[in-house]
């Protein structure tokens, strides 16, 4: 009690703005969840396997490159590879310039179609990088740490 | 706790007592923001992805941070002009409008150099850019309808309520990582985990928030002090200031 104002028309007063946030609150909550998909950035594997994303149309996947798929062209910069949430894998084409954090088990967002064959023409990549910071001393510990734990395995 | 609360209400005591804080408060920012500047850009190691770009960050977060919670308290001071009808709560949300977006926009301006060379690509339609973008716009907004509102007293209760209106967009920029596949990677340190990130690149991140944060209060202070001269001044007390 002793937080509230003493004064009723206060009280009032505090208890308006706290229905006028929630009911504000609430509406932008309903709306977005209503919007989630066109808030959502881009369809995974899995989604646009199973025929969630819209065919003729841009849009956007993500997901992480698949280890030992990227194949590059010898007389263009084309490039393929496939994009997979560790579920399904969709294979990509791009012709262009990669962004310099584009490797193999890199998370990527490509924008472009779907061809009828199932493969997906990109014209855009974009890296994604997680939200991990650490000196590359670090990394390399880890890397090897997990390597021993496999042959250990073995 | 109420006795305070209401000194502090007043704007002769808050004059008196930030001019006592303020030579604290501006050391204090040039310190942090020079040891932990100097700390994040020399002394920290680079990132095994990143290289030395992630240095970016040592800007680019602590600003993002800012923008949230000066708009809380912006906000929190609107509410309370609105319920109490004080006068430094006015002042307070009125001086921090311009604060806030300056941090915003600093936010988004380091993130959009940082995203060309990491992500390829300068801006993207995600929920965190959107969301931060609207966040500029709610402080635009804040400062144009002061502008265009003449008298005070009209203007801070019209400002609050638009200020409380966009409360809700303080948890949507927080939980845009989570709630929607966003380009954005999710928080490196705000999260129940432990901070992921290499203990010696964290320290200088929150001392430069904490360069931040003393800054704000730096500059709320002297902007808030002008303030209250200027509104005060057909009182006795500030008229006596200004003859000594």
């Amino acid at each position: 009690m002793g937080l509230l104002p003493k004064k009723a028309h206060r009280r009032k007063k505090l208890g308006l703005i706290v229905l006028m946030i929630m009911g504000v609150g609430v509406a932008v909550g309903m709306v977005s969840m209503a919007l989630k998909e066109n808030i959502n950035l881009f369809f995974s594997p899995t989604q646009v396997v199973g025929g969630e994303a819209p065919m003729n149309h841009n849009f956007r996947i993500g997901g992480l490159v698949r280890t030992g798929s990227v194949k590059r062209s010898n007389d263009s910069l084309e490039v393929s590879f496939d994009v997979t949430d560790t579920a399904k894998n969709l294979p990509v084409i791009y012709t262009g310039i990669l962004p310099d954090l584009f490797r193999e088990g890199q998370g990527i967002v490509a924008q472009g179609k779907l061809r009828a064959d199932g493969t997906f023409v990109a014209s855009e990549v974009l890296a994604k990088h997680d939200e991990t910071y650490m000196p590359p001393e670090a990394a390399e510990a880890i890397k090897n740490a997990q390597k021993m734990q496999a042959t250990l395995k073995e | 706790m109420w006795l305070f609360y209401h000194k502090l209400g007043s704007p002769r005591y808050f004059y008196n007592l930030s001019g006592k804080l303020l030579p604290w408060f501006g050391w204090l920012t040039l310190l942090l923001i020079l040891v932990g500047g100097y700390w994040g850009l020399v002394l920290a190691p680079p990132d095994y992805q990143q290289g030395d770009s992630y240095r970016i960050i040592y800007i680019h977060v602590p600003a993002a941070w800012m923008s949230l919670f000066v708009y809380i308290v912006m906000a929190s001071a609107g509410a309370v002009g609105l319920i109490w009808k004080m006068k430094m709560a006015d002042i307070v949300a009125s001086c921090s409008a311009p604060l806030g977006a300056a941090f915003t926009f600093l936010a988004l301006v380091t993130g959009s150099l940082w995203g060309k060379p990491m992500w390829g690509t300068y801006w993207v339609w995600d929920a965190r850019l959107t969301s931060e973008l609207i966040l500029l716009f709610l402080y635009l907004g804040f400062i144009g309808l002061e502008a265009a509102i003449d008298d005070k007293r009209t203007a801070a209760n019209a400002c609050a309520v638009l200020a409380l209106v966009g409360v809700v967009n303080i948890p949507i920029i927080h939980y845009s990582v989570e709630w929607w596949n966003t380009l954005h990677q999710g928080s490196t340190v705000t999260r129940l985990d432990k901070p992921a990130m290499d203990i010696n690149m964290l320290i200088p991140l929150l001392l430069m928030w904490l360069g931040f944060m003393f800054y704000f209060g730096t500059s709320l202070f002297m902007r808030a002090r002008n303030e209250v001269l200027h509104r005060e001044r057909d009182t006795t007390w500030v008229k006596e200031l200004v003859v000594e």
